[in-house]
């Protein structure tokens, strides 16, 4: 049994309580949600919080909601809930793509939507998913309530827009029509983390053209977009050789590095690999959309 | 006095009705294990129970300049730190290794692995013990290490063990098999030869249950009770006499409920050691379980083998020999657990299952600055290493000489006729029918068909592979006059006594991680006597209450204490024949024996079942002369020669052309351990054999950076595979009894884990053909295949 440094537990029962709690315990004081970052952090001694401000009983966060054209996602939404929604799988299939390859189901019923995001590990990957739904985060502190891209939300391995003494509440998700998403990851074995993974969204207009695309890179070190093989699809029509060269483009503008789930070349390939296949996919998806 | 009775295949056998004997019974334990009433290590609490903690060095070599333990000591509920220093005053620094060497208890000159012992804090509770090791000060002096094995023996490299007198080198030993000259002699004469380096990777048994111990000194009667994680408690407290100095009979060693060993609960680690001092020096008992981290990083690592293999053979495929060098890591310490005169283990056994005319190989073992160990998970004493390269290099030679692997195989295995076989090393295979198995596997599989739709798919860019694997292993050690472990021969006890009702208890020297003793060998005496299963009780794993033997591991367990179990049957039901005779007036060579009950030849109605006959012997019938009043025997088996289980396995696998990444689709084996007793067992143990030897072949690696940070550290990066990353097993069988086994059976503990690696590299190897390649080391991960795929595959280390 792994044993963290000691910490004292407190349980909050509203956001309310939770923001007084964190001002009250100051910056050594974390909130665990689903635990499932915190605690194998605090378990070898990475994280040594004092306090622990548990925010499981914040059910207020619990929610998936749609909002005329949003889709609201409290913070406290399990990754199961996620994966189990069918009103997500229609909308936004990438996320039950994304869903169906994190951890495994011990930690899919209790790691939530929040912690993800705010635990911002490189290779997590609802970070991806959010980025390519152009999604907004919407953070509560003493001072209120801000709402920011997801690109503002990142700043970075491990670090967010969050302030020590502020919360993730909610996630939104602008629904467009005649769009789609995928997901694709490769992993050494289930329940890994990425060794890279793409997500992509594409809506189309009209004419059958993509009025807009999205595409995220997993544990290749890219911070925002792929923005350069966006612009390149963007207008056209979906088809093979821009996929190709969006392929290209997002190998060219990832950074991996080479660790244990391999070298930097083979990196590079899957981030062409990948996006290509979720483009395909999302296309496919989009088109389908069109017709129903 | 071994009687070898024959028995036909159990008709009950694959029913779900109740056998008395051998067939597919439910387990006995599994009762308590399903509802979480297992007991094992950690769940023992004694009164005034204490906790102990191990400090671990950080680094893999340094020489320590000093340690400063007093903050620790002061911190609230610490009771005692203990340091290298502290040992060598009790002589307790360094304890034997299993391969006579020694290996440091806690550190007093040097670390010679990241993860070694250090200090050891005892304190009222795990949380204390565990905060204190902060507080312990040690200074490094950091030295260069030695990481990379191929290095090891370079002139300049580092002395690791500058501990022995007059070392100047890593050197630990050489040790050959076979006839180099005459190999040589075939090899110079053959029309081909294909040769590859291949790395057997270091991989750890990770069992579930971490390693622990929990030591009761009680001062007044100088006696010591020590419940330990251990395949072998016998052993154990025969080496801790040795070490301790505590009397043997004063030492009562307890194995519990065992959470999985795989290897990894064979040797002695300095834990258990530092639990004993603990309660000497505080006169409370102290328990120390290790956490993950702990277990991957210092206990027993298995493989890390090197192998140059060479294979000769006539152009129409008639293969002629093989030879091999290999390199073996021993780490720090040489803490191997094998047979004392085999420091490779039997890893001679890599002539496979073929009839050759010539054999050799060479091992090297060497030090290094990693975790000491060796022999572990599920090996058979490096089997594994020995049929991965056999299996590998004949794949090599069906794609040199453009032969259907199978049909290679089918030309080459030794004949049914041809048993007892004497191999080129010295090996006596015992019996066996291989090309019926390979017969079997290859109908199970529609091999021709699979054939078939790789071509199809090849066609289509595709990427499919067909992997085969046949294996022989010897198991069962063994022999004394050959085999000892710190010279204790490797023989097994067991008594039995039946109770004045009919029921049994069966006292048994082995002792199960979870391979099901108590209902195996329940099975085996009810097989012999009569006595339904549930009535028999199946004791194992204290040594207060069992008789002495070497323990479970090599799959020595059906093999040689199964044997003794069914010999011991045999013995009560030769007295029960004499209490019977008495019983019935009449002269046991009257008397005739049907499964439970002995009647008079020519009267069935007339006779005494066990349950008679027992209450007879405790009774008061007049016994003949020489037969005292207890239906009870004990015997101690000392095996002839070792048993050689083999199979034939095929592997399918899907590779993704874009990412590498392979996918197990199909898995058909076929094993033939002799007897079967239960064959629900016996699936259990190909299904678990067979997972982990997917997570050899596609994940399991514990990898070291140069400076010798062990990257294996934690199950998120040290992985085994889940129910998702193996297919539906198809298990058949074929049953060929060891013709020197009291009842036949051979083992099949680790059949699996040894023949199934070879199949799934193959099959990935067979997938990469379009690309040219002709063989890729362990494991094969996305990337490495990828590289593969790309011309360029690397070895792991
Ligand atoms: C074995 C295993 C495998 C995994 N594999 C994957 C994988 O493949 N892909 C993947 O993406 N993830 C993976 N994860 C991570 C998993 O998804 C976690 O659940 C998730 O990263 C964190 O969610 P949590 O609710 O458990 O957060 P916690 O661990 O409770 O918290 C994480 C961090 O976020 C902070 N936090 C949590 N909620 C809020 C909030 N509302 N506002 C402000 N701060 C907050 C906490 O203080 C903490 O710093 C894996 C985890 C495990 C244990």
């Amino acid at each position: 049994m792994q044993i963290p440094a000691s910490f004292d537990y407190v349980r909050a029962s509203t956001v309310d309580d939770a923001l007084a709690l964190l001002d009250r315990h100051g910056p050594e004081s974390r909130v665990v949600a689903g635990g499932h970052s915190l605690l194998p952090m605090m378990k070898l001694r990475l994280a040594r919080p004092e306090w622990l401000i548990d925010i499981n009983e914040l059910y207020e966060l619990d929610y998936v909601l749609r909002d005329g054209n949003t889709l609201r996602v409290g913070a406290m939404t399990r990754h199961a809930t996620l994966l189990a929604s069918p009103e997500i799988f229609r909308l936004f299939p990438i996320v039950a793509d994304a869903e169906r390859v994190i951890a495994d189901p011990t930690v899919r019923n209790r790691g939530t939507i929040g912690g993800s995001l705010c635990q911002a590990d490189p290779a997590e990957d609802l970070s991806t998913v959010c980025k390519v739904l152009r999604a907004e985060a919407v953070i509560r502190g003493p001072g209120g309530e801000r709402v920011l891209s997801m690109d503002d939300f990142h700043r970075g391995a491990y670090e967010t827009a969050v302030a020590h003494n502020e919360l993730l509440c909610e996630v939104r998700f602008p629904i467009r029509p005649r769009s789609g998403s995928a997901y694709e990851k490769v992993e050494r074995r289930v329940g890994d983390w990425a060794v890279v993974a793409a997500g992509a969204a594409i809506s189309l207009a009209a004419d059958g053209t993509m009025d807009d695309v999205a595409i995220g890179l997993t544990a290749v070190g890219v911070a925002g977009t792929v923005t350069e093989a966006e612009d390149l699809l963007r207008g056209r029509h979906p088809q093979e050789d821009l996929f190709l060269e969006a392929g290209r483009l997002a190998a060219l503008a990832s950074k991996p590095i080479a660790d244990q789930r391999g070298p930097i070349d083979y990196k590079r390939h899957l981030a062409d690999e990948l996006t290509r296949r979720v483009l395909r996919r999302a296309a496919a998806r989009a088109a389908e959309a069109q017709e129903g | 006095m071994t009687i070898i009775e024959e028995r036909a295949a159990n008709p009950a056998a694959g029913d779900d009705d109740r056998p008395i004997g051998y067939g597919r019974i439910q387990r006995k334990e599994d009762p308590r294990f399903v509802r979480g009433k297992g007991h094992y290590v950690d769940d023992i609490v004694l009164p005034g129970m204490l906790h102990g903690a191990i400090l671990r060095s950080p680094v893999a070599h340094a020489r320590i300049v000093s340690i400063d333990t007093s903050a620790a000591l002061a911190h609230p509920g610490v009771v005692a730190v203990i340091t290298g220093q502290d040992l060598l005053g009790l002589k307790l620094a360094w304890a034997p290794t299993l391969s006579a060497d020694v290996q440091a208890v806690l550190a007093t000159d040097k670390v010679r692995f990241q993860g070694q012992e250090v200090a050891f804090v005892v304190a009222e509770d795990r949380y204390a013990a565990r905060d204190a090791l902060e507080l312990i000060e040690v200074d490094y002096d950091v030295l260069p290490p030695v990481i990379d094995v191929r290095k090891a023996l370079d002139p300049g490299a580092p002395v690791i063990r500058d501990d022995i007198e007059g070392r100047t080198d890593n050197h630990i030993f050489d040790w050959e098999a076979g006839d180099a000259a005459e190999t040589d002699a075939v090899f110079a004469s053959a029309d081909v030869v294909v040769s590859q380096e291949m790395v057997y990777p270091r991989v750890h048994p990770a069992p579930m249950e971490t390693c622990g111990a929990v030591a009761d000194f009680e001062p007044i009667e100088g006696a010591l009770t020590l419940y330990e994680t251990s395949q072998a408690p016998h052993a154990h407290r025969t080496l801790f006499a040795i070490v301790s100095g505590i009397p043997e009979h004063k030492i009562r060693i307890v194995s519990p409920d065992i959470g999985g060993g795989f290897g990894n609960k064979v040797g002695i680690y300095p834990g258990y050691i530092l639990a004993v001092v603990g309660s000497i020096v505080t006169g409370r008992p102290v328990k120390w379980m290790e956490d993950r981290s702990e277990n991957l990083m210092s206990t027993s690592f298995a493989r890390d083998y090197i192998m140059q293999g060479e294979i000769a053979a006539t152009k129409d495929g008639r293969i002629l020999a093989v030879r091999s060098t290999v390199l073996a890591d021993h780490g720090a310490f040489n803490a191997t657990a094998q047979p004392s005169k085999y420091p490779a283990g039997f890893f001679h056994i890599f002539t496979g299952s073929y009839d050759l005319q010539a054999a050799h190989c060479k091992v090297t073992g060497v030090y290094t600055n990693k975790a000491p160990g060796g022999v572990a998970y599920a090996c058979s004493f490096r089997v594994t290493e020995a049929v991965y390269l056999v299996e590998r290099l004949v794949d090599m030679l069906a794609r040199k000489l453009e032969m259907d692997p199978a049909e290679l195989r089918l030309k080459n295995l030794i004949k049914p006729e041809q048993f007892p076989y004497k191999n080129k090393t010295g090996w006596e295979y015992d019996s066996g029918n291989y090309e019926q198995a390979l017969r079997k596997s290859m109908q199970m599989a529609g091999y021709d068909e699979l054939r078939r739709e790789q071509q199809e798919k090849r066609d289509r860019g595709e990427l499919m592979g067909i992997g085969i694997s046949f294996f022989t292993e010897t198991v069962g050690a063994g022999p004394r006059k050959h085999m000892d472990i710190v010279g204790l021969g490797m023989a097994d006890g067991a008594e039995l006594r039946i109770h004045p009702t009919g029921k049994a208890v069966v006292r048994i020297s082995v002792q199960s991680q979870g391979q099901g003793h108590e209902t195996t060998f329940a099975q085996i005496v009810a097989e012999e006597l009569g006595i339904p299963p549930e009535d028999i009780d199946v004791v194992h794993g204290d040594t207060d209450q069992t008789p002495f033997g070497l323990g479970t591991y090599g799959s020595r367990s059906t093999p040689v204490s199964g044997a003794a179990v069914a010999l011991v049957a045999r013995k009560v039901r030769e007295k029960a024949k004499f209490i019977a005779a008495a019983m019935l007036e009449t002269r046991p060579e009257d008397l005739e024996w049907e499964k439970g009950r002995w009647f008079v030849k020519g009267d069935p109605s007339v006779g005494k079942t066990m349950a008679e006959i027992a209450m007879g012997a405790h009774g008061t019938v007049t016994l003949p002369e020489g037969i005292d009043g207890n239906l009870d025997a004990e015997v101690t088996y000392d095996p002839p020669n070792l048993t050689f289980p083999f199979g034939a396995y095929i592997c399918v696998v899907d590779v993704d052309p874009g990412t590498g990444h392979v996918t197990v689709r199909r898995f058909i084996a076929v094993d033939d351990c002799g007897t079967r007793i239960n064959p629900m067992i016996i699936e259990g143990q190909v299904h678990g054999g067979l997972t982990d030897g997917v997570g050899m072949a596609l994940m399991q690696f514990i990898e070291f950076d140069a400076e010798g940070n062990n990257l294996g550290g934690t199950f998120m990066d040290y992985l085994i595979p889940t129910a998702l990353e193996v297919p539906d097993w198809e298990t058949g069988f074929t049953v060929t009894p060891s013709p020197h086994h009291p009842i036949g059976a051979k083992g099949i503990g680790e059949s699996a884990t040894v023949g199934s690696p070879p199949a799934i590299v193959n099959a990935v190897v067979d997938a990469l053909a379009p690309f040219g390649i002709t063989h890729m080391d362990m494991p094969c991960t996305p990337a490495r295949v990828w590289e593969a795929m790309q011309g360029r595959p690397r070895p792991p280390i």
